[in-house]
């Protein structure tokens, strides 16, 4: 199989390039893109990729995949290949600081930016906040996120304003303490977003559902933060 | 928070709401001169005696100012999107507003003139 991988360290490359990899694939077997990686790295150590749980739950491998984002860990090579052929990218829109290895700054401020904890200032309950389970289920769909960043990175609303336009990924989050019973700050949460870039720049192409790894709906999540927000205003 | 003051609303939720709005208009507005058009024999008789009438001539005028709105809300989103330095960004911005304020004077002396 041959296996096209951009190559890019600052250190010795002026600019990046992509290197062709003929990778042997065991008979009858059908490896993750992860395991097609491995395989490269075996031969070739100075590839640099991030990985860690290696089974699609640390959002670590994050990358490009034959033109789709997607986690190489849980991407069977069969999934992905054309004519045995798979052409692997860092994600698109984010600083490249080596190889695969991309700077996850910008979309981390963006996280930061919807203040993903739970605010709440009413006095403490002896034991716990109780939440029913009714309300328990509307976080259904929002919590499961683990921060791959491959919607954001595939959505061209962020490639355009990074800086400005949250994505995908923080308004998911944005959405899931808005939707927290527990949650007190929902009015400020609220506030902080009623601006024409941070939710606003979302035009509903959807590549953010079309990719996400862990089959989530941030376009959804999005429209609730919508209506809200026109629910507040009108 | 991301400030802004070149859109049209200061508000995200208002310029979202006001190009939903002014697209129902200029949907309208162009099904019912769609219909007017296979319904009737358009010559100069019946389409000046269509914009004789005041409420056709405020239905265009509000047909233009929800174009414009909604014109403004787009192409302001399409300059923040693609120009990224200030000065050509704020230029193309003004010579839209420009133009939209031209239509909308222009178009008034056009439907009321007649």
């Amino acid at each position: 199989m041959l296996v096209s991988l951009y190559r890019y360290n600052p250190e010795t490359d002026k600019a990046p390039y992509m290197q062709d990899v003929e990778v042997e694939i065991p008979e009858g077997k059908d490896l993750m893109v992860l395991d097609v990686l491995n395989l490269i790295k075996e031969k070739d150590p100075s590839v640099a990729y991030r990985r860690s749980c290696r089974e699609g739950v640390c959002g670590s491998d994050g990358m490009n995949m034959n033109g789709k984002n997607g986690l190489a860990c849980i991407t069977p090579v069969s999934d992905v290949a054309k004519d045995n052929k798979i052409v692997l990218r860092p994600l698109p829109g984010l600083p490249v600081i080596r190889d695969l290895v991309v700077d996850m700054n910008m979309f981390y401020r963006q996280y930061e930016k919807v203040t993903p904890h739970l605010i709440n200032n009413n006095p403490e309950p002896a034991i716990e906040r109780l939440q029913s389970p009714e309300d328990r289920e509307k976080l259904d769909g929002l919590y499961e996120c683990i921060l791959c960043a491959c919607c954001s990175t595939a959505c061209p609303s962020f490639w355009w304003n990074p800086d400005k336009f949250i994505g995908p990924a923080g308004l998911l989050q944005a959405y899931r303490f808005l939707a927290d019973s527990r949650d007190t700050a929902q009015a400020e949460r609220l506030a902080s977003l009623d601006d024409p870039f941070s939710v606003f720049r979302c035009r509903g192409i959807m590549n953010c559902v079309s990719v996400c790894p862990k089959g989530l709906n941030p376009t959804r999540a999005i429209g609730h933060i919508r209506n809200l927000l026109l629910q507040r205003a009108t | 928070m991301v400030s802004s003051v070149t859109n049209l609303g200061r508000s995200g939720v208002f310029d979202w709401l006001i190009q939903r709005v002014t697209a129902y208009v200029l949907a309208l507005y162009t099904i019912f001169l769609l219909g007017f058009m296979l319904t009737t024999d358009v010559n100069y008789e019946t389409w000046s005696g269509l914009f004789q009438q005041t409420w056709f001539r405020i239905f265009s005028l509000l047909a233009l100012i929800s174009l414009g709105a909604h014109a403004w809300v787009g192409l302001w989103t399409v300059t923040t999107d693609y120009i990224k330095p200030m000065a050509p960004r704020f230029l193309v911005q003004a010579a839209c507003g420009l133009a939209m304020f031209v239509y909308l004077v222009w178009g008034i002396q056009i439907f009321w003139g007649l």
